[in-house]
């Protein structure tokens, strides 16, 4: 009964959704207040349908209803309670799902959080989410319907793939997912802001809010994700360079600089059209991230199983959304009035530095990730891009990226001298230096020793700031708390921000340090890694709820002191015929001693075993950066100035009326 | 965007305006392309292998990797009897695994190593530890020889006939069982 009632659900939904398409852009345009005013209520209802659509899914999961196809491939009586519900995202069809249901929830939010819109706006934007949405219930009712029932009822499901039964990757993809789809909200801004021909400093003060949280979000997702392949895959690695990784990293390109160039339209209305088109482009490579891994054509390890009728009916959608909005773009940006003068030296002109360097980027990651298929297709070679490329092309931009974060938040608006700003950072260049000189003598290769001095200016300048602005000790400390008080949490949140950035790039300088090796060793025999003992201690075979799991202990030494005792083990789960390793980490914030237990050689009487020990330095910065970053991101959305006060839109004078 | 510079005619505008649309159709063509490919057969992003089967080795010239000597595409293509070339590296589990096996089968067969993306003293402890089987040994520090051969992991083996030709290939650790049923087989045929 409950799947039923969650297939009417989405259906519902994706009736509503084209309700919520056609009537508020018919209101906004005659101006009817009526059919303006059901925009809100349509997307209240449409998020209402699906979350109970998903509720229902998340039932028939705990409840192990196996005649639901989707349960049964993906689920498995014994499977522990936490992950039968995480489960449920875990596969295609229930992630198109998830996805929808976020979509849903920020026309949602739009609607309830966007009264101080002008209705007309609110109704546009409303109603662009809800052709999004109604294109992908459509795909999901049509080609991946969660529901589909399967007769007669298996007696138990097949469980789900053991890789994603762990924590971390259970909460992943909504994070990743609310980071991906929060992107539709700035894109439907986009596209209401063409419609009416006209973007001014309140639509940059509108848009920002919703841009920058969705780039909290994605931040932690991607952070999140690479946490994930560390400790999981057992590698010792965090970032491969994968599609599906890249195919996150490509909208956090963008919309970071997203993110920065709507700054300059809310201050100074300029970067006007270059701002709605990173706005179209961000959701617009999120969704072909999203959906093009599932299509096939990318070459990854986390591909879902790919069917190219549905590959065919996402490229329809992708054509129908992304050539849509470029479509509008093209017709109508040429007429946006251009403004906002500035000199090169300037705030601006450093923010439009930010912009070609972090769109630099995202082109090189675009080229060598689209790269493989286009040169099969084109030319019949097969040839695969990896690290070596992506570390040679993205570098080398990164690094004057980090060495102007530092002055930018420092320079004043429209025209700016370099020289006192100089002057106010010199400590921060100093402090750099410092670091400059202890990279030298501790490390090796030049450009992690750069990296590391550049992250280290980030981190000063950024303090040097809020320093700066607090007057801190040129003053009594009295009144800078004063000031701290009516200084905008924004500056706090931008300052973190930065600072965030440099902490996961001392964590990339660090973990290009990391020092591994292999051995086979006898329990009881020791060995060296990093001045640390590593000794093999017991082996022991232990069962759980699932799987059937071998636990070695390690005892960690160093100078003879007890470090940690560490348990990696390697799990066999029977019902999938598939192994995963339980890799043991130990951090004390500075370094992470990271075991793995491979195979199990010898005879019974006298076995060997295969361990990889890992010496990772500065490891869990590279995430807490992340985290830091996010962090940021929503201490500047808590300010005042990000939701009241919102100014008046421009007078009609100066607006171009639309064709 | 910078406005130091006169604004640019208003065809120019519109034609600049337009070129992200032009893009993104160019690309979703192609997208298609590949889409209509996979269901025809024709386009296989996953098929990693099939151009080095039966054709003379890719060109390369790789330094020595201690203890032995490196070698080139042009000392596999002199050859008159079959080679099996073994791409590993100290940091793959599996190629622990492989050693035993590959050292059983250096006497029927010389194999000749390419230490794929790794230090030369830590490939060097390895081998040693590993009892070498090796008869040559070259050094892939940057794994740029790997992409012309299509290997997508290690280990990987292949076996070369005379005169340089790529007979066989295997992506998985050589096992006992793939000698008695495979490689010595074939490694018997190429020798007449």
């Amino acid at each position: 009964m409950n799947p039923e009632l969650g297939n009417f659900a989405l259906a519902l939904a994706c009736g509503i959704a084209a309700g919520q398409a056609i009537l508020p852009l018919i209101g906004a345009q005659r101006r009817d207040p009526r059919l303006m005013a059901l925009a809100p209520a349509l997307a209240v209802g449409q998020m209402l349908c699906l979350i109970t659509s998903f509720a229902c899914l998340i039932h028939a999961a705990i409840t192990n209803d196996f005649s639901v196809q989707n349960v049964a491939a993906n689920s498995a009586v014994d499977k522990p309670l936490l992950y039968k519900i995480t489960g449920v995202w875990g596969n295609h069809e229930g992630s198109v799902l998830l996805w929808a249901m976020i979509l849903s929830i920020c026309g949602g939010a739009v609607a309830l959080f966007g009264r101080n819109l002008p209705s007309a706006l609110q109704a546009r934007v409303i109603a662009v989410l809800g052709g999004v949405a109604a294109g992908f219930e459509l795909f999901c009712l049509l080609t991946s319907n969660p529901f589909a029932r399967v007769w007669p009822a298996p007696m138990d499901g097949q469980g789900m793939n053991p890789l994603l039964q762990d924590p971390g990757l259970a909460f992943h993809p909504p994070i990743l997912y609310t980071g991906y789809v929060g992107f539709a909200v700035p894109f439907a801004f986009a596209i209401a802001a063409l419609m009416e021909g006209r973007v001014d400093a309140a639509w940059g003060r509108w848009v920002r809010p919703w841009a920058v949280a969705a780039w909290c979000f994605l931040t932690c997702g991607i952070a999140l994700g690479s946490w994930w392949s560390y400790y999981v895959l057992g590698w010792g690695g965090y970032w491969f360079w994968d599609p599906v990784e890249n195919a996150s990293l490509i909208p956090w390109l963008t919309g970071t600089a997203l993110v920065h160039s709507a700054i300059v339209v809310e201050k100074r209305e300029g970067l006007k059209i270059w701002t709605v088109l990173l706005a179209i482009g961000t959701f617009s490579f999120s969704l072909s991230g999203t959906f093009l891994v599932r299509s096939g054509i990318l070459n990854s390890v986390h591909a879902f199983a790919n069917d190219p009728a549905r590959g065919i009916f996402i490229l329809g959608l992708l054509a129908l959304v992304i050539g849509g909005s470029l479509l509008l773009f093209a017709m109508r940006a040429p007429q946006l009035t251009t403004g906002g003068l500035f000199a090169p030296v300037s705030r601006e002109g450093l923010l439009v530095l930010n912009n070609i360097l972090l769109c630099s980027i995202c082109a090189v990651v675009l080229t060598g990730t689209m790269y493989p298929p286009f040169m099969s297709l084109l030319f019949g070679k097969t040839i695969s891009v990896g690290k070596p490329f992506f570390d040679a092309t993205t570098i080398p931009l990164a690094i004057p990226l980090m060495a102007f974060m530092g002055f930018g938040p420092m320079m004043p608006w429209k025209r700016a001298h370099m020289w006192p700003v100089l002057r106010r950072l010199w400590w921060a260049a100093a402090l750099a230096l410092v670091a400059l000189v202890i990279a030298v003598v501790r490390m090796r290769d030049i450009l992690p020793i750069l990296a590391t001095a550049l992250a280290v200016w980030v981190i000063a300048s950024s303090a040097t700031d809020i320093v700066e602005r607090l007057r801190l000790f040129r003053q009594p400390l009295s009144a800078s708390l004063l000031r701290a008080r009516s200084l905008p949490r924004a500056v706090f949140g931008a300052a973190l921000a930065h600072a965030g950035v440099g902490v996961t790039v001392l964590g990339l300088a660090g973990m290009s340090q990391a020092s591994h090796r292999i051995v086979e060793v006898h329990i009881g025999q020791t060995e060296m890694l990093a001045g640390d003992a590593w000794t093999l201690t017991d082996v022991r075979n232990a069962k759980g709820p699932n799987y059937d799991a071998m636990i070695a202990t390690i005892e960690v030494r160093h100078n003879g002191r007890l470090v940690t005792t560490l348990h990696p083990a390697k799990r066999t789960f029977a019902s999938q015929h598939q192994t995963t390793t339980e890799v043991a980490i130990h951090t004390n914030l500075i370094s992470d001693t990271y075991g793995v237990l491979g195979d199990k050689h010898g005879t019974d009487a006298n076995p060997t075993y295969v361990l990889r020990l890992h010496h990772n330095p500065l490891a869990p910065w590279m995430w807490l950066g992340g985290l830091v970053m996010a962090i940021g991101g929503a201490l500047s959305l808590s300010d005042r100035r990000m939701r009241v006060g919102a100014p008046r839109r421009a007078h009609a004078a100066n607006m171009v009326t639309p064709a | 965007m910078n406005n130091t510079t006169p604004p640019p005619s208003p065809t120019r505008r519109r034609l600049l305006m337009a070129t992200p649309l032009v893009l993104a159709g160019a690309t979703g063509v192609a997208f298609w392309r590949m889409l209509s490919g996979m269901s025809h057969g024709s386009f296989d992003p996953h098929d990693i292998h099939a151009p080095v089967l039966n054709k003379p080795v890719p060109d390369f010239a790789l330094p020595d990797q201690p203890p032995s000597q490196g070698f080139g595409a042009a000392d596999l293509r002199a050859l008159r009897t079959p080679v099996l070339v073994n791409y590993f590296a100290s940091w793959c589990i599996p190629c622990v695994a492989e050693m035993p096996t590959l050292n059983t089968l250096k006497a029927q067969v010389p194999i000749w190593g390419i230490a794929y993306k790794d230090k030369p003293e830590h490939a060097l402890g390895f081998v040693e530890r590993a009892g070498n089987p090796y008869a040559r040994i070259a050094a892939d520090r940057d794994g740029l020889a790997a992409i012309d051969w299509g290997v997508s992991g290690v280990p990987e083996t292949f076996l070369i006939g005379p005169g340089g030709i790529i007979r066989w290939h295997s992506a998985s650790p050589i096992t006992e069982e793939l000698i008695r049923t495979t490689i010595l087989p074939l490694v018997n045929r190429l020798k007449q």
